[in-house]
Formats: structure tokens, C-alpha cells, sequence
């Protein structure tokens, strides 16, 4: 049984708490971006990309039960970290929890306000992309990717 | 000019306390400013002249027969006038106001299309080229039927001269190329290349956005026909710049837009245009914008093209030699024998993304990404560049705080 969203949301900001700096925050984003397995290269098309990122972002999502489960790549390691989160946070849930989470998280580990304007535009994107996922597959039966 | 002392020898600890935002904290660091082909900061003799401009001369120009409306008139006309000085141009009417060198381009685009380009027309430019220099001439080309051509270059980023000679045919109408290229520094042999053109009686127009900061420019000796450039990246303020055009051509050309202070005289029936330069500057400029420009061209002269040209140089020289000496895994992209000081480079196979995000954290200030210069990294094969480009106030240590920065960004990435 997978966590409620929330609740992935408060384990990744403690795990942020334990950092004064910034440069330390920076640290733990490219390890997780480092260890997101990433897409094969067939999957790293224009159909996954996710727009509005300065570096490639490529995202999928598939329908196993009657959870949602998201995989995703990028060129740049900060943005896959970035990317590797949202996806920590939201895969193996059902779409209309995914559809209604807030992603508080993302505040409160005051990551936008290290982000510059056209990159946290770039993670509104990944959100909404993911969303749009999510929404897209709720009508669809098990196993189905999109 | 006069009211400015001549600063011999070349003190950059002077000259940095003439630019206020270049001290100030970023991210609890104090900033490194390498994005200056982007934008350069002001000094405070330009940000002094602007503000004074709003408190005490306000007024439009051009129309008004009242006191400010005349301050304002002379002093912007006196700026028009000192970018006449600085480039060397025949007539003060051969300096066009524009909001910058994108405008500029479409401009001639406009103008110089809709007088002289005919289906089957060639216009020629270069594989340097900012998307500025690019789309504008497409889009010419899709309204008159002309073709666009392209000089290539090699890998060192340097225009192959005699794949130019043979683009040049009597079909050619214009030769529109980037005089020092933002994304990496070459400077292009414009002398040469104008020469080239003008045997064959083609016009020739540059892009000197990344000319004005570094170096001294003669339209007169390079017999260029058109050049464009922008304040902002000349110390002076946003939205305004220069078109410079020789008369013969700009007499010919009609407008590029309508409205006020462009006319003559206008009736329901037929509008006849205003004399040059007004012709082509339709609307209440940007006359605090022009005003500032005038007091950054104060300003560069005050310090002079020879001292700027050799700091620089050395800074240029310095970074890269630095950079290779400190990393194995760095790859300096443009490597032309003639550059300004512009390093564009890659730190072994970490995204220019991830690079430029942290020396940002570490307050340098870089530019990561392709520049605007999409079909340069397609033909080098890369997503972007890391671009650390210097202007006459930056230093040796902090090109050394960039390298301590470099030598984190590794350690994170673990390259």
C-alpha cells in the first residue's frame, strides 16, 4: 500500500530540513537525479516532452491497476532531480488523488525561490504535464500506458 | 566629454566603483558579472543622466516651441550627434534611432525588401548569426520570393572565406552578417568581407551588437553600408539603439512605420515623409534611452577603446588559459584565432544547464543555453554552452573565483 501523497509531500521536506544550505539542498537534487532511471532512448521523443524547460525534459505515464505510474528523464541532472521528486511523490497513486494533490512541498522546501523565473516555469510544467497524465488515463482501463 | 577626467593608466578598481550593481551580494557571494554579452551594467554617470533627465528636462521632442521641449530636443540631438563622433559616420541624419539591433535588422528587412528584393534575389548571412540576424531575413524572403544563403564555418567557428567568395553572384542583393558572434566570440574579417561584396556592387549591413562594447568602429574607413548596435550592451540603457545607414541608401528607402514625426505633411488624400533621420523614427522616442546612450558613449571614451581592448584581451587570454590549465575535461567551444572576450566552453559532459545553476548559487553570474544561436550548436552538435563573456570591469580573481566554482560543479557532479 502506497503512502498517501501528503505524506511522501512531509518525508521529502524533513529530508530537506536537515540542510542549512542551499548548496547542500543542490547536493541532494543531483543524487536524486542520478539514481532516476530514466527513459530508453525511443521514449525520449517530442510526443513525452515536457515544453518551457531550458534543458529537455521527457516524461511518460502508465496505467498499472488502478494506479498511475510516471517515469521520466532530462539531459540536466538538477532538472531530472526536480522531475525525480515529483515523480517520488505522485507515482503509484489513482489519478484523482494525483489530479487534486497541491504539492505543497514544493513550497515549503523553498525550491522556487532558488529557481530562476524560466525553471520554475519548467517544474509548473512537469506538474501540469503530469496532471494531464494522470487525467487522461482515468478513463482507461489496467495496464494501459498512454 | 570634457567634464570627465581621462583615466590613465587604466585603473579597474576605479572603474568598478563607477558601476553600482557590480557590488552587491548574490546568494550571500559577492557577484561575478560574466554575462556582459547579454547585457552590461551602467555606470553611474549614465544611470545619473537619466534620472536627471526625468526630474528636471522632461519634455517631447521635436514639436514643442516651449523651453523643455528645446532642452530636450538639443540634448537628444546632441546624443544622435556623439554616436556620430564614435562611429565616425559622414552625417549625424546617417544615425537612426532604433530600439536596438533587432530593430535595426528589421528595418532594413522592411525597407531595403519591399524597395530593391525581386523573386530570385539572394540575401547572404552568415552561420554566426543571432536568430536577430536570421528570422528577419526569412521572413523577407517569404514576402518578396528571395533566397536566403549561408557562409559556413569550420570548427573553430570561423567563416569559410572562400565558400563566401563563391556565394557572391549577381543575384546577391545583401551581405548581412554578424560582426563578432554573441555565442562565441569569433571576430568575423568584416573589412575583408565588405571589400569582397563591394566589387561586386552589393551592399553590405553588420551586426555590431557585440562590436560597440570592445572595439573602436569606423564606418567611414570600413565603407560599411549598414550597421546596427544596442545600448544596453554598450554600458547604456535598455530599448534604444542605433541603425547607421549611408545616406544614398537610406534616402531611397521608404518607411518602415507611420505616425507622427515621420510626415511632412499629411492629408486624407497623400502624407509626405519627413527628411532623414525622422523618417525613419515614427512616435515619441525613447528619448531618456537616447540621452543615456549619449552620456555611455561619454563614458567608453572617457576610458578609451585602446585601454578596454587590452584589459580585455588579457582577461580573454587569462580565462582560457586558465580553465585548460585546471581541467582536463573542458572544452572551449570557439576556438577562432580573432576573438573578443567571450568563453564559451562545456565541463566535461555536465549539462551547461546544471553548470551555470550552481556558480549561480556560488554568485557568478554566467549565460548557459544556446545563445539565441540554435543553428551554431546544431552544426557543433551540442545542447548549449556555459558563456562567460567579460567587459572592461571584471578582473583576473574573479575569473579565479569562476575556476574554484568550476572545480565545486565537478565535485556535485562527480565528473
Amino acid at each position: 500500500m502506497t503512502k498517501p501523497i501528503r505524506d511522501i509531500e512531509a518525508e521529502l521536506a524533513e529530508e530537506f530540513s536537515l540542510f542549512d544550505e542551499w548548496m547542500d539542498k543542490y547536493q541532494y537534487i543531483i543524487e536524486m537525479g542520478q539514481a532516476l532511471p530514466g527513459l530508453p532512448e525511443a521514449d525520449k521523443n517530442s510526443d513525452n516532452i515536457v515544453n518551457g524547460c531550458q534543458s529537455q525534459v521527457w516524461l511518460t505515464a502508465r496505467k498499472e491497476g488502478d494506479v498511475v505510474s510516471y517515469q521520466a528523464d532530462s539531459d540536466a541532472i538538477i532538472t531530472k532531480g526536480l522531475i525525480a521528486m515529483l515523480v517520488r511523490v505522485l507515482s503509484g497513486h489513482r489519478p484523482d488523488e494525483i489530479v487534486s494533490a497541491d504539492l505543497a512541498f514544493v513550497d515549503q522546501i523553498g525550491i522556487r525561490e532558488h529557481l530562476s523565473p524560466t525553471r520554475s516555469n519548467g517544474l509548473n510544467n512537469m506538474i501540469k504535464k503530469m496532471k494531464y497524465y494522470a487525467l487522461a488515463l482515468s478513463s482507461r482501463k489496467e495496464e494501459q500506458a498512454l | 566629454m570634457s567634464s570627465l577626467s581621462v583615466i590613465t593608466p587604466f585603473d579597474v578598481e576605479t572603474i568598478r566603483q563607477d558601476f553600482p550593481a557590480l557590488h552587491q551580494m548574490v546568494h550571500g557571494k559577492p557577484l561575478v558579472y560574466f554575462d556582459n554579452a547579454a547585457t552590461s551594467q551602467k555606470p553611474s554617470l549614465v544611470i545619473d543622466r537619466i534620472r536627471k533627465y526625468y526630474e528636471r528636462d522632461n519634455s517631447n521632442i521635436h514639436r514643442g516651441v516651449h523651453y523643455l521641449s528645446q532642452q530636450a530636443t538639443e540634448m537628444y540631438e546632441e546624443a544622435r550627434k556623439k554616436i556620430q563622433t564614435l562611429i565616425n559616420a559622414r552625417q549625424s541624419y546617417e544615425v537612426l534611432f532604433t530600439k536596438g539591433t533587432t530593430e535595426g535588422i528589421n528595418l532594413i528587412a522592411y525597407s531595403f525588401g519591399q524597395k530593391w528584393i525581386k523573386p530570385g534575389d539572394e540575401i547572404i548571412v552568415s552561420a554566426l548569426e543571432h536568430h536577430s540576424n536570421i528570422v528577419p531575413w526569412q521572413m523577407m524572403c517569404e514576402r518578396t520570393g528571395a533566397q536566403l544563403r549561408v557562409i559556413p564555418m569550420n570548427d573553430a567557428a570561423e567563416l569559410d572565406m572562400e565558400a563566401y567568395a563563391g556565394l557572391l553572384n549577381e543575384r546577391t542583393r545583401l551581405v548581412a552578417t554578424v560582426w563578432i558572434s554573441n555565442a562565441l566570440g569569433t571576430i568575423n574579417p568584416v573589412a575583408e568581407m565588405i571589400r569582397m561584396a563591394h566589387e561586386r556592387n552589393i551592399p553590405v549591413m553588420l551586426d555590431g551588437a557585440q562590436a560597440l562594447p570592445h572595439m573602436q568602429v569606423d564606418v567611414q574607413a570600413l565603407d560599411v553600408d549598414f550597421l546596427t548596435f544596442s545600448g544596453h550592451k554598450m554600458f547604456g540603457p535598455t530599448g534604444i539603439g542605433v541603425l547607421y545607414g549611408k545616406e544614398k541608401w537610406l534616402e531611397e528607402m521608404p518607411p518602415f512605420m507611420g505616425g507622427g514625426d515621420m510626415i511632412e505633411k499629411v492629408s486624407f488624400e497623400k502624407t509626405t515623409y519627413n527628411e532623414l533621420p525622422h523618417k525613419f523614427e515614427a512616435g515619441t522616442p525613447h528619448i531618456e534611452g537616447g540621452i543615456g546612450l549619449g552620456a555611455a558613449v561619454d563614458y567608453i571614451q572617457s576610458i578609451g577603446y585602446e585601454a578596454i581592448g587590452k584589459w580585455e584581451a588579457d582577461l580573454l587570454q587569462y580565462g582560457t588559459e586558465q580553465l585548460l590549465t585546471h581541467f582536463d575535461d573542458i572544452r572551449i567551444v570557439g576556438t577562432a584565432a580573432h576573438k573578443a572576450s567571450v568563453i564559451s566552453f562545456l565541463v566535461g559532459d555536465i549539462h551547461p544547464y546544471d553548470t551555470g545553476t550552481i556558480l549561480d548559487q556560488l554568485g557568478i553570474a554566467v549565460r548557459t543555453g544556446h545563445h539565441c544561436t540554435q543553428p551554431i550548436m546544431t552544426r557543433l552538435g551540442i545542447p548549449g554552452t556555459v558563456r562567460a563573456s567579460f567587459a572592461f570591469y571584471n578582473t583576473r580573481e574573479e575569473i579565479d573565483r569562476m575556476i574554484s566554482g568550476i572545480r565545486q560543479v565537478k565535485k556535485m557532479f562527480k565528473s
